[in-house]
């Protein structure tokens, strides 16, 4: 992880430089339904980064956005993050619960493995022993005559109280990993709003500026179409890649918003603890923070239809400035940023459901001279 | 069950009269009005165990293909067998989207046909029709004829729900999965939703009526000296379920009534566009749901109780504890329902509350799993193939209990919901739960119904083979799922592969078992020994062993007496 974050960081100091060449000609014009990321010459077709402000983005991935543009893509157009094996994404033969990178994760995962665990493990291995102690001591020849004994008043409030207790000492950790789980999100929390559709994600940035990405499986290499980007191991294992991974900021937190276009989704992220469905009508609320930079993998995880195997998740955690320089490169806004008129429109959008609305005509606020000091100083 | 003592006397006279005076005891009709207008509750419950059978064989062959198709990742054969589907329908070669609709399909076919025309008609329209009035010392059940319509309306639902596939063109079938989820089951076009939906009606209603018949048989038709507290426990288990049964199924005919009237008349109930909430299908759907889990088990703890004290030649440890753990299971199963929603974005405090009632459900199950224990304690057990069954079904049911633990709270479910870990616990408790105990009461009961003794060492090479099939089958589910693999997914991430080809390889063990056990079905049905009215001794103590086997065909026309000594509270 390490290794990655002073790559990325490097190279998005380097990229700063051409988002802010971009920007200048931009600013002034931006038409209302601003594409964010069209003024450069397709440099290659090969990464279908569709970015685009306005909603309604379309599934099919878009050809020819530069990859310049955007600080998380190297200079060649193939994501400079790579899978880690073993984390964010399952592991052949293993056996437990994905590594955690939430505190909450963390949380829950240690109230499985621990007590949980423990709990279940202990009991039916009791009931085990039990059975084979019956076996052996109580079979027909070391025991031919019965005894009559059919009641026992004692062992009977034992085997009723006993498990209470348990229970009661279960309860109060899961209890209160509930209420932790559902612990409001600071004001500073970063909205995240996932659609579901039939069949991939569509994802905004109410915060931002309220661009969208829309994140595809990415097909192997027999499988696609003419001019169709096929998988690389870069990407992703298969059946987790997509072309448009989600970027979140680390140790920022997140509210995430789930609703639906058209049947129940549900989106998965293993390596957080999470797993909300996405249902129409609804806008479905959690939070986590991300502790590690990295790369996770989830998948759909409510029948959806035909292709409910195929609209994998993927996130790619970053530190915040260099996740700043990506929301500015996708044409949003940055809060906080040194732009005091971007500033109040960006904190002011924490309703979820107004989100949307936020225009992004004057999203091409210039990239800060202090978030760029700020990355080569990491 | 030695607190019913029986007056053997007053039985033995009837018996004796009958051979001899009464020939109309045992005229049984042709063989069209005795099997196709059968009124008799033994010949019904017969025609439900054939019914079981036969749809148990084809549910099992539809997860055998799923289990091919999952061995390694990539679509295996998913767009072989979609081909052929097609061309019998009547059209061409299909599309991947539709070869991959086909996979939803299966799924939704093997869970409706396990949960409502295997385990539901088995254990209850089975051994529920064959032996609950013959343990309350009864002729027959309180509405022969509406016995008989019970049966008869299983055949046109499971014809339309397996009919359903081929209707509805190269996206044909429902793909719904078993809890036809809305707005999914409203957008698929075609007839296969509505065929389904109304096949779940008729099994329903079928199963309302069977409910309103087990509890007024119970309630009115007991023999003299037949308290309540004195009825064999799997008698007890069946009047919970038929409450539950009566209680819950209405609540489903509703929800999808509802749901077929959104997919064809224009109704909202369900769709977000018109006001309406996808959600409260989903809770309309498990108050119905969750006390069906508890339908297909109960009959199942009855049974074991009976096969466990049989075979320890003592009586059931804590009498009345197991059968008002039944009751409390059974009160309790229905305030539990959200713990399937955990993900739908319930509130924290509907979260903490299903979470709470979940887990107290671990107290009356745990409360008769250690009275099966006890009542084996200090017994002289003989290890016969209904017993292994059942001793097999104790730790299963432990094992399969102690993960639904796990996925009672809330907050660790989140991870869990719609994984394998799901699937590996339902399994658990129902292919290792429900189905043991259904192996455990057709070996008990085997010799009762047929006449002739079943193959005990067959019936052993069955258990052993059988057991380690289901266990390399559904342990390593628990694997995948903690890894995050998802539910539903005909094809998985290749770091899925080593724990599925265990799986499919577990279900290859599995169905060497059955096929043991078809072969000892068989053989015993034309070879097997004559059975005794009794084959199991002094354990044996219900009415249904005083009786020969088979029994005659109307039985108890002067009804036994059942001794009024308080005989379990010794």
């Amino acid at each position: 992880m390490r290794f990655i974050g002073v790559k990325t960081a490097m190279l998005a100091a380097g990229l700063m430089l051409a988002g802010a060449g971009q920007a200048a000609p931009q600013a002034p014009t931006a038409p209302p339904p601003a594409t964010a990321a069209t003024p450069a010459a397709p440099t290659t077709a090969a990464p279908a980064a569709t970015t685009t402000a306005a909603s309604g983005a379309k599934a099919t991935p878009a050809a020819a956005t530069p990859a310049a543009n955007d600080p998380l893509l190297s200079m060649d157009g193939a994501p400079p993050m790579k899978p880690t094996a073993g984390i964010g994404q399952p592991v052949d033969g293993e056996i437990g619960l994905q590594p955690q990178v939430t505190k909450n994760g963390e949380r829950a995962a240690w109230f499985h493995n621990g007590p949980l665990l423990w709990t279940i493990t202990i009991i039916s291995v009791f009931v085990l022993i039990l059975l084979l102690i019956v076996i052996v001591r109580f079979n027909r020849r070391a025991n031919p005559v019965p005894s009559k004994t059919a009641h026992n008043t004692m062992i009977e409030v034992v085997w009723t109280l006993l498990p209470v207790v348990i229970l009661v000492l279960l309860a109060i950790p899961s209890i209160g990993l509930l209420q932790a789980q559902f612990a409001p999100p600071p004001k500073n929390a970063i909205t995240l709003k996932v659609t579901g559709n039939q069949w991939y994600w569509t994802y905004s940035y109410p915060d931002n500026g309220g661009f969208e990405i829309t994140a595809n499986l990415l097909k192997e290499k027999d499988e696609v179409g003419p001019g169709e980007r096929a998988r690389t191991d870069d990407d992703g294992p298969r059946l987790l890649a997509v072309d448009n991974r989600v970027v979140l900021p680390v140790g920022v937190p997140i509210r995430l918003i789930t609703t639906s276009a058209d049947v129940i989704h549900s989106w998965a992220m293993p390596a957080f603890w999470i797993k909300l469905d996405a249902v129409p009508g609804r806008l479905n609320e959690t939070s986590f923070t991300i502790e590690k930079p990295g790369l996770y993998f989830g998948q759909c995880s409510e029948l959806c239809g035909p292709k409910h195997a195929y609209m994998p998740i993927a996130v790619e955690a970053v530190p915040l400035d260099l996740y700043n320089k990506w929301v500015v490169a996708k044409g949003g806004k940055v809060a906080g940023a040194a732009d005091p008129a971007a500033a109040p429109a960006a904190a002011n959008a924490s309703a979820p459901a107004d989100a949307n609305a936020a225009a992004p005509a004057d999203n091409m606020t210039a990239p800060d001279n202090a978030a760029a000091g700020n990355s080569t100083g990491q | 069950m030695s607190d019913i003592a029986l007056t053997p006397n007053a039985f033995e006279a009837h018996h004796g009269g009958h051979e001899h005076e009464h020939h109309d005891a045992d005229h049984k009709p042709g063989f069209f009005a005795r099997w196709f207008m059968s009124t008799n509750h033994k010949d019904i419950g017969t025609l439900y165990l054939i019914f079981a059978i036969t749809a148990g064989i084809i549910g099992g062959a539809i997860s055998g293909l799923m289990r091919a198709e999952l061995m390694h990742p990539g679509i295996q054969y998913l767009g072989y067998w979609a081909n052929t589907l097609n061309h019998i329908r009547g059209g061409g070669d299909v599309n991947m989207d539709q070869a991959r609709h086909l996979w939803n399909v299966l799924v939704t076919a093997h869970g409706l046909i396990m949960v409502f025309f295997m385990v539901m008609p088995a254990m209850i329209g089975g051994f529920g029709n064959w032996f609950v009035p013959l343990m309350i010392g009864a002729p027959d059940m309180a509405f022969p004829r509406m016995n008989n319509i019970s049966f008869w309306l299983l055949i046109p639902s499971f014809t339309l729900l397996l009919a359903s596939p081929f209707f509805g063109g190269a996206d044909g079938g429902a793909g719904t999965g078993w809890t036809v989820y809305a707005p999914l089951s409203t957008q698929e076009a075609g007839p296969s939703v509505d065929m389904a939906i109304l096949s779940l009606h008729l099994a329903g209603a079928s199963s309302i009526l069977g409910a309103i018949n087990f509890i007024t048989t119970i309630f009115n038709m007991r023999a003299p000296g037949m308290t309540l507290h004195k009825m064999p426990l799997f008698v007890w288990s069946v009047l919970v379920t038929a409450f539950l049964l009566l209680l819950a199924l209405p609540v489903l005919a509703a929800a999808i009534t509802m749901l077929l009237t959104d997919r064809n008349f224009g109704t909202t109930f369900f769709q977000a566009e018109g006001g309406g909430d996808p959600i409260l299908y989903q809770h309309l759907f498990w108050f119905f749901g969750h006390p069906e889990v508890y339908i297909m088990i109960l009959p199942g703890f009855g049974m074991i109780s009976q096969i466990i004290a049989t075979f320890s030649k003592k009586p059931v440890f804590g009498y009345l504890g197991m059968a008002y753990a039944m009751v409390a299971i059974g009160v309790v199963g229905f305030i539990v329902w959200a713990h399937h929603m955990f993900t739908t974005g319930l509130s924290v405090n509907t979260k903490m509350y299903f979470t709470a009632a979940t887990m107290v459900i671990a107290v009356p199950t745990g409360i008769k799993i250690f009275s099966w224990i006890a009542t084996m304690w200090g017994g002289s057990l003989s290890f016969k193939t209904p017993m292994v069954w059942a001793m097999g079904f104790i730790f299963m049911f432990t094992v399969g209990g102690v993960t639904g633990v796990v996925l009672a709270n809330g907050g660790v479910d989140d991870y869990m919901q719609d994984t394998y870990y799901v699937v590996a616990h339902f399994h658990y408790v129902l292919s290792l739960g429900a189905v043991f105990s259904l192996f455990a009461g057709f070996y008990y009961w085997f010799p009762k119904m047929s006449g002739r003794m079943y193959n005990e060492f067959l019936g052993h090479v069955h258990f052993w083979v059988f057991f380690i099939g289901v266990n390399v089958l559904f342990f390593p589910m628990h694997f995948l799922g903690l890894q995050g693999m998802p539910r539903r997914y005909p094809d998985y991430p290749n770091a899925f592969e080593y724990f599925n080809k265990f799986a499919t390889i577990g279900y290859m063990i599995m169905a060497a078992g059955m096929a043991v056990f078809f072969i000892n079905l068989i053989w015993s049905l034309f070879a097997g020994k004559k059975a005794p009215n009794n084959p199991w001794g002094e354990g044996a103590t219900t009415l249904e062993w005083t009786l020969s086997s088979p029994p005659p065909f109307h039985q108890f026309e002067t009804l036994p007496v059942i001794d009024a000594g308080d005989s379990h509270h010794h």
